[in-house]
Protein backbone atom coordinates (compact mmCIF):
# COMPACT_ATOMS: atom_id res chain seq x y z
CA UNK A 1 0.00 0.00 0.00
CA UNK A 2 2.77 2.32 1.27
CA UNK A 3 6.03 1.80 -0.70
CA UNK A 4 8.44 4.87 -0.17
CA UNK A 5 12.12 4.79 -2.51
CA UNK A 6 14.94 6.42 -1.68
CA UNK A 7 13.85 9.00 0.62
CA UNK A 8 15.59 12.29 1.15
CA UNK A 9 14.64 15.26 2.72
CA UNK A 10 17.35 18.28 3.16
CA UNK A 11 16.89 21.49 5.08
CA UNK A 12 20.07 23.80 4.45
CA UNK A 13 23.19 21.92 4.92
CA UNK A 14 21.20 19.03 6.95
CA UNK A 15 20.03 15.82 5.81
CA UNK A 16 16.96 15.29 7.92
CA UNK A 17 16.28 11.96 6.40
CA UNK A 18 18.76 10.62 3.88
CA UNK A 19 17.61 7.38 1.72
CA UNK A 20 15.28 5.68 3.28
CA UNK A 21 13.12 3.14 1.58
CA UNK A 22 10.44 0.81 2.79
CA UNK A 23 7.12 -1.31 1.69
CA UNK A 24 4.07 -1.26 3.86
CA UNK A 25 1.10 -4.18 2.78
CA UNK A 26 -2.13 -3.81 4.22
CA UNK A 27 -2.34 -5.96 7.67
CA UNK A 28 0.64 -4.55 8.46
CA UNK A 29 1.86 -2.32 11.50
CA UNK A 30 4.99 -0.90 11.07
CA UNK A 31 6.69 0.86 14.12
CA UNK A 32 8.72 4.02 13.69
CA UNK A 33 11.44 4.13 16.65
CA UNK A 34 14.30 6.11 16.43
CA UNK A 35 15.72 9.27 19.12
CA UNK A 36 14.55 12.49 18.39
CA UNK A 37 15.13 14.29 15.65
CA UNK A 38 15.75 11.67 13.86
CA UNK A 39 13.73 12.40 10.70
CA UNK A 40 10.60 10.36 12.06
CA UNK A 41 8.43 13.36 11.79
CA UNK A 42 9.67 14.57 8.56
CA UNK A 43 9.36 11.45 7.14
CA UNK A 44 5.94 10.91 7.60
CA UNK A 45 5.09 14.59 6.23
CA UNK A 46 6.60 13.33 3.26
CA UNK A 47 4.53 10.23 3.10
CA UNK A 48 1.29 12.15 3.66
CA UNK A 49 2.40 14.88 1.11
CA UNK A 50 3.08 17.13 3.68
CA UNK A 51 6.34 18.54 2.63
CA UNK A 52 8.09 17.23 -0.53
CA UNK A 53 10.77 15.41 -0.90
CA UNK A 54 14.20 16.70 -1.91
CA UNK A 55 14.45 13.56 -3.78
CA UNK A 56 12.62 10.10 -4.02
CA UNK A 57 9.36 9.01 -4.60
CA UNK A 58 6.32 8.02 -2.38
CA UNK A 59 3.70 5.69 -3.61
CA UNK A 60 0.25 5.34 -1.95
CA UNK A 61 -1.78 3.11 -3.18
CA UNK A 62 -0.07 3.34 -6.50
CA UNK A 63 -0.47 6.57 -6.97
CA UNK A 64 2.88 9.31 -6.71
CA UNK A 65 2.28 11.13 -3.70
CA UNK A 66 4.35 14.19 -5.28
CA UNK A 67 2.47 14.01 -9.58
CA UNK A 68 -0.80 12.74 -8.33
CA UNK A 69 -1.92 14.05 -4.44
CA UNK A 70 -5.00 14.19 -4.33
CA UNK A 71 -6.08 10.47 -4.99
CA UNK A 72 -3.24 9.25 -2.60
CA UNK A 73 -4.44 11.24 0.34
CA UNK A 74 -7.31 10.64 -0.08
CA UNK A 75 -6.06 7.03 1.00
CA UNK A 76 -4.32 7.94 3.76
CA UNK A 77 -5.97 9.19 7.94
CA UNK A 78 -3.31 11.16 9.22
CA UNK A 79 -2.56 12.16 13.23
CA UNK A 80 0.16 14.62 12.45
CA UNK A 81 2.54 14.90 15.44
CA UNK A 82 1.32 17.16 18.88
CA UNK A 83 -2.28 16.22 17.67
CA UNK A 84 -3.21 20.04 16.01
CA UNK A 85 -6.90 20.58 16.23
CA UNK A 86 -8.91 24.04 15.67
CA UNK A 87 -9.31 25.15 19.11
CA UNK A 88 -12.21 27.42 18.98
CA UNK A 89 -14.26 25.01 17.46
CA UNK A 90 -16.06 22.06 19.36
CA UNK A 91 -15.04 18.48 18.89
CA UNK A 92 -18.48 17.68 17.11
CA UNK A 93 -17.81 20.79 14.10
CA UNK A 94 -14.37 19.60 14.50
CA UNK A 95 -15.00 16.09 12.99
CA UNK A 96 -18.09 17.22 10.64
CA UNK A 97 -15.72 19.52 9.06
CA UNK A 98 -12.78 17.09 8.97
CA UNK A 99 -15.65 14.70 7.44
CA UNK A 100 -17.14 17.20 4.87
CA UNK A 101 -13.33 17.36 3.51
CA UNK A 102 -13.20 13.67 3.17
CA UNK A 103 -16.12 14.60 0.67
CA UNK A 104 -18.69 12.95 3.26
CA UNK A 105 -21.84 14.57 3.44
CA UNK A 106 -25.62 14.07 4.84
CA UNK A 107 -26.27 10.91 6.21
CA UNK A 108 -22.52 9.49 5.67
CA UNK A 109 -21.35 12.42 7.45
CA UNK A 110 -23.74 12.14 10.20
CA UNK A 111 -22.61 8.34 10.28
CA UNK A 112 -18.94 8.35 9.90
CA UNK A 113 -18.46 11.29 12.70
CA UNK A 114 -20.56 8.92 15.15
CA UNK A 115 -18.36 6.08 14.14
CA UNK A 116 -15.02 7.96 15.23
CA UNK A 117 -16.43 8.93 18.50
CA UNK A 118 -17.24 6.11 19.37
CA UNK A 119 -14.11 4.48 18.90
CA UNK A 120 -12.38 6.76 20.26
CA UNK A 121 -14.37 7.25 23.64
CA UNK A 122 -15.24 11.33 23.05
CA UNK A 123 -19.38 10.90 23.65
CA UNK A 124 -19.08 13.34 26.70
CA UNK A 125 -17.11 16.32 24.98
CA UNK A 126 -18.74 16.35 21.72
CA UNK A 127 -20.49 19.62 22.20
CA UNK A 128 -17.19 21.01 24.30
CA UNK A 129 -14.58 23.44 22.48
CA UNK A 130 -11.57 21.97 21.88
CA UNK A 131 -9.26 24.36 23.89
CA UNK A 132 -11.10 23.35 27.03
CA UNK A 133 -10.24 19.53 26.51
CA UNK A 134 -7.91 17.99 28.65
CA UNK A 135 -4.49 16.85 26.51
CA UNK A 136 -6.16 12.98 26.30
CA UNK A 137 -9.19 14.18 24.64
CA UNK A 138 -7.50 16.58 22.23
CA UNK A 139 -5.03 14.06 21.12
CA UNK A 140 -8.01 11.62 20.90
CA UNK A 141 -10.60 13.59 19.02
CA UNK A 142 -7.38 14.06 16.75
CA UNK A 143 -7.09 10.49 16.64
CA UNK A 144 -10.85 10.13 15.61
CA UNK A 145 -10.28 12.86 12.50
CA UNK A 146 -7.68 10.63 11.14
CA UNK A 147 -9.39 7.57 10.87
CA UNK A 148 -13.08 9.21 10.23
CA UNK A 149 -13.54 7.78 6.78
CA UNK A 150 -12.38 4.61 7.59
CA UNK A 151 -8.79 5.12 5.34
CA UNK A 152 -6.80 2.12 4.00
CA UNK A 153 -3.19 3.75 5.15
CA UNK A 154 -2.76 5.13 9.11
CA UNK A 155 0.03 7.33 9.44
CA UNK A 156 0.42 8.10 13.14
CA UNK A 157 3.08 10.40 14.38
CA UNK A 158 3.59 9.46 18.62
CA UNK A 159 -0.13 8.50 18.48
CA UNK A 160 -0.05 7.43 22.23
CA UNK A 161 2.11 10.69 22.97
CA UNK A 162 0.41 12.29 26.11
CA UNK A 163 -2.03 9.93 26.87
CA UNK A 164 -2.42 8.04 30.57
CA UNK A 165 -1.98 4.42 30.91
CA UNK A 166 -5.46 3.25 30.27
CA UNK A 167 -5.81 5.01 26.91
CA UNK A 168 -2.92 4.09 25.80
CA UNK A 169 -4.10 0.62 26.67
CA UNK A 170 -6.70 1.49 24.34
CA UNK A 171 -5.09 3.44 21.40
CA UNK A 172 -2.89 0.10 21.18
CA UNK A 173 -5.63 -1.73 21.37
CA UNK A 174 -7.31 -0.10 18.38
CA UNK A 175 -4.26 0.60 16.40
CA UNK A 176 -3.96 -3.68 16.90
CA UNK A 177 -7.37 -4.12 15.75
CA UNK A 178 -7.58 -1.40 12.69
CA UNK A 179 -4.10 -3.16 11.51
CA UNK A 180 -6.01 -6.26 10.77
CA UNK A 181 -7.17 -4.98 7.94
CA UNK A 182 -5.30 -1.73 7.28
CA UNK A 183 -2.00 -0.71 6.13
CA UNK A 184 -0.39 1.20 9.36
CA UNK A 185 2.70 2.84 9.94
CA UNK A 186 3.24 4.86 13.74
CA UNK A 187 6.52 6.47 15.36
CA UNK A 188 6.64 5.93 19.12
CA UNK A 189 9.72 6.52 21.94
CA UNK A 190 7.90 3.85 23.57
CA UNK A 191 9.63 0.69 23.25
CA UNK A 192 7.05 -1.92 24.48
CA UNK A 193 4.24 -0.42 22.23
CA UNK A 194 6.43 -1.37 19.51
CA UNK A 195 6.27 -5.17 20.71
CA UNK A 196 2.73 -4.93 21.66
CA UNK A 197 0.94 -3.43 18.63
CA UNK A 198 3.85 -3.74 15.64
CA UNK A 199 3.96 -6.75 13.12
CA UNK A 200 7.59 -5.05 12.36
CA UNK A 201 10.08 -1.90 13.15
CA UNK A 202 11.98 0.48 11.29
CA UNK A 203 15.05 2.09 13.66
CA UNK A 204 15.86 5.32 11.84
CA UNK A 205 19.15 7.09 12.95
CA UNK A 206 20.15 10.46 11.83
CA UNK A 207 17.53 9.85 8.83
CA UNK A 208 19.24 6.39 7.25
CA UNK A 209 17.31 3.42 8.25
CA UNK A 210 19.36 1.30 10.79
CA UNK A 211 17.58 -1.83 11.29
CA UNK A 212 14.38 -3.19 10.04
CA UNK A 213 12.52 -6.36 11.47
CA UNK A 214 10.08 -8.11 13.31
CA UNK A 215 10.42 -6.77 17.02
CA UNK A 216 11.27 -10.79 17.76
CA UNK A 217 13.97 -10.37 15.07
CA UNK A 218 15.19 -6.81 16.27
CA UNK A 219 15.35 -8.65 20.17
CA UNK A 220 17.47 -11.61 18.90
CA UNK A 221 19.90 -8.80 18.10
CA UNK A 222 20.29 -8.18 21.54
CA UNK A 223 23.41 -9.85 24.08
CA UNK A 224 20.49 -10.53 26.26
CA UNK A 225 18.96 -12.90 23.42
CA UNK A 226 18.97 -16.40 24.60
CA UNK A 227 20.65 -16.07 27.73
CA UNK A 228 19.29 -17.50 30.88
CA UNK A 229 19.02 -15.94 34.45
CA UNK A 230 18.52 -17.84 37.59
CA UNK A 231 18.23 -16.75 40.84
CA UNK A 232 19.95 -19.26 43.30
CA UNK A 233 19.63 -19.31 47.31
CA UNK A 234 22.60 -19.43 50.30
CA UNK A 235 25.64 -19.88 47.90
CA UNK A 236 29.23 -18.18 47.39
CA UNK A 237 28.67 -16.29 44.31
CA UNK A 238 32.44 -17.33 42.84
CA UNK A 239 31.24 -21.07 42.84
CA UNK A 240 28.18 -20.62 40.58
CA UNK A 241 30.36 -18.60 38.27
CA UNK A 242 32.83 -21.22 37.78
CA UNK A 243 30.34 -23.70 37.49
CA UNK A 244 28.13 -22.20 34.92
CA UNK A 245 31.15 -20.93 33.14
CA UNK A 246 31.89 -24.57 32.57
CA UNK A 247 28.64 -25.49 31.07
CA UNK A 248 30.37 -26.19 27.69
CA UNK A 249 27.82 -24.02 24.93
CA UNK A 250 27.97 -20.96 27.12
CA UNK A 251 30.45 -18.31 26.15
CA UNK A 252 30.40 -16.67 29.40
CA UNK A 253 28.41 -16.57 33.11
CA UNK A 254 28.32 -13.26 35.16
CA UNK A 255 27.12 -12.46 38.34
CA UNK A 256 24.01 -9.58 38.06
CA UNK A 257 23.85 -8.86 42.05
CA UNK A 258 23.99 -10.82 45.11
CA UNK A 259 22.99 -10.26 48.72
CA UNK A 260 23.16 -11.98 52.24
CA UNK A 261 20.94 -14.59 51.03
CA UNK A 262 20.28 -14.76 47.01
CA UNK A 263 22.97 -14.63 43.97
CA UNK A 264 21.47 -13.40 40.80
CA UNK A 265 23.57 -14.99 37.72
CA UNK A 266 23.53 -14.72 34.15
CA UNK A 267 24.78 -17.11 31.20
CA UNK A 268 25.19 -16.10 28.02
CA UNK A 269 25.22 -18.62 24.99
CA UNK A 270 28.15 -19.50 22.64
CA UNK A 271 26.87 -18.56 19.06
CA UNK A 272 23.20 -19.53 18.11
CA UNK A 273 22.60 -22.30 20.69
CA UNK A 274 19.01 -23.97 20.31
CA UNK A 275 16.52 -22.27 22.50
CA UNK A 276 16.08 -23.93 25.61
CA UNK A 277 19.22 -26.00 25.54
CA UNK A 278 21.33 -23.74 27.66
CA UNK A 279 18.60 -23.62 30.31
CA UNK A 280 18.21 -27.15 30.77
CA UNK A 281 22.48 -27.58 30.79
CA UNK A 282 22.02 -24.92 33.78
CA UNK A 283 19.25 -26.84 35.22
CA UNK A 284 21.76 -30.15 35.02
CA UNK A 285 24.57 -28.00 36.68
CA UNK A 286 22.00 -26.59 38.92
CA UNK A 287 20.72 -30.20 40.06
CA UNK A 288 24.34 -32.12 39.85
CA UNK A 289 25.86 -29.19 42.63
CA UNK A 290 22.29 -29.54 44.96
CA UNK A 291 21.78 -25.73 44.17
CA UNK A 292 18.69 -24.12 45.71
CA UNK A 293 17.18 -22.81 42.33
CA UNK A 294 14.89 -20.38 42.99
CA UNK A 295 14.59 -18.99 39.56
CA UNK A 296 15.21 -19.60 35.96
CA UNK A 297 14.00 -18.16 32.47
CA UNK A 298 15.88 -17.50 29.10
CA UNK A 299 15.87 -14.25 28.06
CA UNK A 300 13.82 -12.96 25.24
CA UNK A 301 16.58 -10.15 24.26
CA UNK A 302 15.57 -6.61 25.00
CA UNK A 303 14.37 -3.89 22.75
CA UNK A 304 15.94 -0.72 24.34
CA UNK A 305 19.19 -2.76 24.49
CA UNK A 306 19.68 -3.52 21.02
CA UNK A 307 18.04 0.30 20.42
CA UNK A 308 20.31 1.95 22.25
CA UNK A 309 23.49 -0.52 20.99
CA UNK A 310 22.04 0.40 17.48
CA UNK A 311 21.50 4.18 17.65
CA UNK A 312 23.94 5.28 20.54
CA UNK A 313 27.37 4.70 19.24
CA UNK A 314 27.48 6.75 16.63
CA UNK A 315 25.46 9.82 18.40
CA UNK A 316 28.22 9.44 21.01
CA UNK A 317 30.60 9.78 18.42
CA UNK A 318 29.17 12.91 17.10
CA UNK A 319 29.45 14.51 20.33
CA UNK A 320 32.94 13.91 20.57
CA UNK A 321 33.78 15.29 17.60
CA UNK B 1 -17.50 19.82 -8.62
CA UNK B 2 -15.52 19.12 -5.41
CA UNK B 3 -13.06 21.76 -5.68
CA UNK B 4 -15.80 24.03 -5.06
CA UNK B 5 -17.44 21.95 -2.01
CA UNK B 6 -13.91 21.95 -0.85
CA UNK B 7 -13.98 25.74 -1.19
CA UNK B 8 -17.27 26.03 0.64
CA UNK B 9 -16.53 23.95 3.07
CA UNK B 10 -12.85 25.73 4.54
CA UNK B 11 -14.92 28.80 3.80
CA UNK B 12 -18.05 27.67 6.00
CA UNK B 13 -15.15 26.59 8.83
CA UNK B 14 -13.56 29.91 8.65
CA UNK B 15 -16.54 32.64 8.93
CA UNK B 16 -17.69 30.43 12.11
CA UNK B 17 -14.73 30.69 13.33
CA UNK B 18 -15.24 34.56 13.52
CA UNK B 19 -18.33 34.10 15.03
CA UNK B 20 -17.27 31.44 17.69
CA UNK B 21 -15.63 34.01 19.80
CA UNK B 22 -16.90 37.78 20.65
CA UNK B 23 -14.47 39.26 18.55
CA UNK B 24 -16.69 39.09 15.44
CA UNK B 25 -19.35 41.01 17.50
CA UNK B 26 -17.19 43.33 19.21
CA UNK B 27 -15.60 44.03 15.43
CA UNK B 28 -18.87 44.67 13.99
CA UNK B 29 -19.81 47.38 16.79
CA UNK B 30 -16.78 48.99 16.49
CA UNK B 31 -16.55 49.03 12.29
CA UNK B 32 -20.09 50.67 12.78
CA UNK B 33 -19.22 52.90 15.19
CA UNK B 34 -16.27 54.05 13.87
CA UNK B 35 -18.16 54.12 10.34
CA UNK B 36 -20.62 56.57 12.19
CA UNK B 37 -18.59 58.90 14.03
CA UNK B 38 -16.42 59.39 10.89
CA UNK B 39 -19.33 60.08 8.84
CA UNK B 40 -21.31 62.83 10.82
CA UNK B 41 -18.93 63.75 13.75
CA UNK B 42 -15.77 64.35 11.51
CA UNK B 43 -17.23 64.17 7.73
CA UNK B 44 -20.26 66.40 9.07
CA UNK B 45 -22.65 64.63 6.86
CA UNK B 46 -25.77 66.14 8.68
CA UNK B 47 -24.38 70.01 8.40
CA UNK B 48 -23.20 69.53 4.76
CA UNK B 49 -27.00 69.29 3.48
CA UNK B 50 -25.54 67.48 0.39
CA UNK B 51 -28.13 64.12 -0.42
CA UNK B 52 -24.67 62.01 -1.06
CA UNK B 53 -22.93 59.01 0.62
CA UNK B 54 -19.32 61.03 -0.36
CA UNK B 55 -18.42 61.75 3.24
CA UNK B 56 -18.79 58.36 4.03
CA UNK B 57 -17.12 56.41 1.54
CA UNK B 58 -14.34 59.42 2.23
CA UNK B 59 -13.20 57.80 5.13
CA UNK B 60 -13.34 53.66 3.92
CA UNK B 61 -9.72 53.97 2.39
CA UNK B 62 -8.04 54.88 6.16
CA UNK B 63 -10.78 53.38 8.45
CA UNK B 64 -10.08 49.48 6.94
CA UNK B 65 -6.75 50.40 7.07
CA UNK B 66 -6.99 49.22 10.50
CA UNK B 67 -9.67 46.80 10.68
CA UNK B 68 -9.49 45.14 7.34
CA UNK B 69 -5.37 43.98 9.22
CA UNK B 70 -7.03 43.28 11.86
CA UNK B 71 -9.56 41.13 10.55
CA UNK B 72 -7.17 39.10 7.95
CA UNK B 73 -4.02 38.56 10.40
CA UNK B 74 -5.47 35.43 11.57
CA UNK B 75 -6.13 33.73 8.79
CA UNK B 76 -2.54 31.87 8.11
CA UNK B 77 -0.45 32.74 11.00
CA UNK B 78 -3.18 30.90 13.66
CA UNK B 79 -2.97 27.74 11.40
CA UNK B 80 1.08 28.19 11.65
CA UNK B 81 0.87 28.35 15.09
CA UNK B 82 -1.85 25.65 16.12
CA UNK B 83 -0.06 23.27 13.70
CA UNK B 84 -3.40 22.55 12.36
CA UNK B 85 -2.16 24.19 8.68
CA UNK B 86 -0.39 20.45 8.85
CA UNK B 87 -3.61 18.61 9.17
CA UNK B 88 -5.37 20.87 6.59
CA UNK B 89 -3.01 20.61 3.45
CA UNK B 90 -2.62 16.86 4.19
CA UNK B 91 -6.76 16.22 3.30
CA UNK B 92 -7.22 15.61 -0.39
CA UNK B 93 -7.97 19.46 -1.44
CA UNK B 94 -5.19 21.71 -2.88
CA UNK B 95 -3.39 24.94 -1.07
CA UNK B 96 -5.33 26.63 -3.60
CA UNK B 97 -8.68 26.05 -2.64
CA UNK B 98 -7.56 26.52 0.92
CA UNK B 99 -6.21 29.81 0.23
CA UNK B 100 -9.44 30.77 -1.27
CA UNK B 101 -11.95 29.89 0.75
CA UNK B 102 -10.77 31.53 3.82
CA UNK B 103 -9.94 34.51 1.68
CA UNK B 104 -13.92 34.46 0.50
CA UNK B 105 -14.55 33.74 4.36
CA UNK B 106 -13.08 37.13 5.19
CA UNK B 107 -14.56 38.99 2.55
CA UNK B 108 -17.70 37.68 3.20
CA UNK B 109 -17.75 38.44 6.54
CA UNK B 110 -16.54 41.74 6.19
CA UNK B 111 -19.29 42.36 3.51
CA UNK B 112 -21.58 41.38 6.43
CA UNK B 113 -20.15 44.30 8.40
CA UNK B 114 -20.49 46.82 5.31
CA UNK B 115 -23.90 45.73 4.76
CA UNK B 116 -24.86 46.53 8.44
CA UNK B 117 -24.01 50.40 7.53
CA UNK B 118 -27.26 50.32 6.13
CA UNK B 119 -28.86 52.77 8.10
CA UNK B 120 -26.48 55.10 6.24
CA UNK B 121 -28.36 54.94 3.00
CA UNK B 122 -32.41 54.92 4.73
CA UNK B 123 -30.71 58.50 6.36
CA UNK B 124 -30.07 60.11 3.30
CA UNK B 125 -33.06 58.56 1.55
CA UNK B 126 -34.67 60.02 4.45
CA UNK B 127 -33.68 63.24 4.36
CA UNK B 128 -33.14 63.80 0.70
CA UNK B 129 -32.99 62.60 -3.15
CA UNK B 130 -29.59 61.13 -3.32
CA UNK B 131 -28.52 59.34 -6.65
CA UNK B 132 -28.76 55.83 -5.42
CA UNK B 133 -26.61 54.49 -8.87
CA UNK B 134 -23.40 56.35 -6.87
CA UNK B 135 -24.20 55.10 -3.49
CA UNK B 136 -24.16 51.42 -5.28
CA UNK B 137 -20.93 52.25 -7.05
CA UNK B 138 -19.55 53.30 -4.07
CA UNK B 139 -20.29 50.34 -1.81
CA UNK B 140 -18.87 48.19 -4.66
CA UNK B 141 -16.10 50.07 -4.58
CA UNK B 142 -15.51 49.69 -0.52
CA UNK B 143 -16.00 45.99 -0.88
CA UNK B 144 -13.20 45.82 -3.59
CA UNK B 145 -11.22 47.81 -1.70
CA UNK B 146 -11.96 45.69 1.23
CA UNK B 147 -10.71 42.92 -0.81
CA UNK B 148 -7.51 44.03 -1.76
CA UNK B 149 -6.39 45.31 1.75
CA UNK B 150 -7.69 41.78 3.12
CA UNK B 151 -5.38 39.78 -0.06
CA UNK B 152 -2.15 41.77 1.36
CA UNK B 153 -3.73 40.82 4.74
CA UNK B 154 -4.08 37.25 4.29
CA UNK B 155 -0.56 37.49 2.26
CA UNK B 156 1.48 38.67 5.18
CA UNK B 157 -0.14 36.07 7.55
CA UNK B 158 1.24 33.71 5.86
CA UNK B 159 4.22 35.18 6.30
CA UNK B 160 4.98 34.53 9.91
CA UNK B 161 3.37 32.52 12.86
CA UNK B 162 2.73 35.78 14.66
CA UNK B 163 -0.66 37.93 14.14
CA UNK B 164 1.00 40.78 15.94
CA UNK B 165 3.98 41.43 13.15
CA UNK B 166 1.36 39.76 10.62
CA UNK B 167 -1.13 42.80 11.46
CA UNK B 168 1.55 45.20 11.57
CA UNK B 169 3.64 44.62 8.04
CA UNK B 170 0.09 44.23 6.37
CA UNK B 171 -1.18 47.91 7.90
CA UNK B 172 1.96 48.96 6.61
CA UNK B 173 1.99 47.70 2.60
CA UNK B 174 -1.82 48.85 3.33
CA UNK B 175 -0.52 52.39 3.99
CA UNK B 176 2.16 52.18 1.06
CA UNK B 177 -0.89 51.23 -1.73
CA UNK B 178 -3.20 54.29 -0.25
CA UNK B 179 -0.21 56.86 -0.20
CA UNK B 180 1.15 55.83 -2.96
CA UNK B 181 -1.08 58.74 -5.02
CA UNK B 182 -0.64 61.50 -2.27
CA UNK B 183 1.61 64.29 -3.18
CA UNK B 184 4.33 63.39 -0.37
CA UNK B 185 5.35 60.84 -1.35
CA UNK B 186 5.57 60.89 -5.36
CA UNK B 187 7.82 63.98 -4.40
CA UNK B 188 9.67 61.93 -2.90
CA UNK B 189 10.61 60.09 -6.74
CA UNK B 190 9.80 63.25 -8.85
CA UNK B 191 13.32 65.22 -8.10
CA UNK B 192 15.42 61.81 -9.46
CA UNK B 193 12.79 59.30 -11.00
CA UNK B 194 11.79 59.54 -14.36
CA UNK B 195 8.21 60.43 -14.66
CA UNK B 196 6.97 57.34 -16.14
CA UNK B 197 8.24 55.67 -12.76
CA UNK B 198 6.64 58.27 -10.57
CA UNK B 199 3.23 58.07 -12.62
CA UNK B 200 3.65 54.12 -12.36
CA UNK B 201 3.48 54.63 -8.61
CA UNK B 202 0.99 57.27 -8.44
CA UNK B 203 -1.02 54.76 -10.26
CA UNK B 204 -1.02 51.34 -8.28
CA UNK B 205 -2.27 53.80 -5.33
CA UNK B 206 -5.52 52.37 -4.40
CA UNK B 207 -7.54 55.79 -3.64
CA UNK B 208 -7.61 57.52 -7.44
CA UNK B 209 -9.41 53.86 -8.34
CA UNK B 210 -11.30 54.26 -4.57
CA UNK B 211 -12.64 57.64 -5.65
CA UNK B 212 -13.64 56.62 -9.34
CA UNK B 213 -16.05 54.30 -7.49
CA UNK B 214 -16.88 57.00 -4.64
CA UNK B 215 -17.46 59.60 -7.63
CA UNK B 216 -19.98 56.52 -9.36
CA UNK B 217 -18.08 55.80 -12.26
CA UNK B 218 -17.98 52.26 -13.04
CA UNK B 219 -14.68 51.82 -15.06
CA UNK B 220 -12.96 48.36 -15.89
CA UNK B 221 -9.71 49.51 -15.41
CA UNK B 222 -10.71 50.12 -11.48
CA UNK B 223 -12.37 46.83 -11.29
CA UNK B 224 -9.29 45.34 -12.76
CA UNK B 225 -7.51 46.91 -10.50
CA UNK B 226 -8.53 45.67 -7.30
CA UNK B 227 -8.80 42.02 -8.74
CA UNK B 228 -5.23 41.89 -9.53
CA UNK B 229 -3.87 43.26 -6.37
CA UNK B 230 -6.47 40.33 -4.96
CA UNK B 231 -4.90 37.91 -7.66
CA UNK B 232 -1.51 38.60 -6.87
CA UNK B 233 -1.25 38.78 -3.38
CA UNK B 234 -3.29 35.28 -3.28
CA UNK B 235 -0.84 34.15 -6.00
CA UNK B 236 2.36 35.27 -3.46
CA UNK B 237 0.18 33.83 -0.24
CA UNK B 238 0.14 30.27 -2.05
CA UNK B 239 4.47 30.56 -3.35
CA UNK B 240 5.06 31.39 0.36
CA UNK B 241 3.29 28.40 1.57
CA UNK B 242 4.58 26.39 -0.83
CA UNK B 243 7.89 27.24 0.30
CA UNK B 244 6.97 26.77 3.90
CA UNK B 245 6.16 23.50 3.15
CA UNK B 246 9.38 22.82 1.34
CA UNK B 247 11.70 24.02 4.25
CA UNK B 248 13.42 26.92 2.56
Amino acid sequence: MIRVENLIKTFGPKRAVDGVSFAVERGEVLGFLGPNGAGKSTSMRMITGFIPPTSGTVFVGGFDMIENPLPAKRLIGYLPENAPAYADMTVSGFLGFVAELRGLRGEDKKKAVHRAVEMCFLEGVLHQSIDTLSKGYRHRTCFAQSIIHDPEILVLDEPTDGLDPNQKFEVRNLIRRMGEKKAIIFSTHILEEVEAVCSRAIIIDRGKIVANGTPQELKARSDFAGAVSLRVLGINSDIVKAKLGQIPNARKAAIVKEDSTCVWARVYPQGSSKNGELARNVGEVSAKEGWKMEELHTEEGRLDEVFRTITLPDTAKEGAQ
Amino acid sequence: MRSWANIQTIAKRELAGYFASPVAFVFIVLFLFLMGFFTFMIGFLLERREASLYWFFYWHPWLYLLLVPATGMRLWSEERRLGTMELLLTMPITAWQAIVGKFLASWAFLALALVLTFPAIITVNYLGHPDNGIIFCGYVGSFLLAGAYLAISCLTSAMTRNQVISFIISVVICLLFLLAGFPPVTNLFTSWAPNWLVETVAACSVYPHFEDFQKGVLDLRDLIFFLSIIGFSLFTTGVIIRNLRSGH
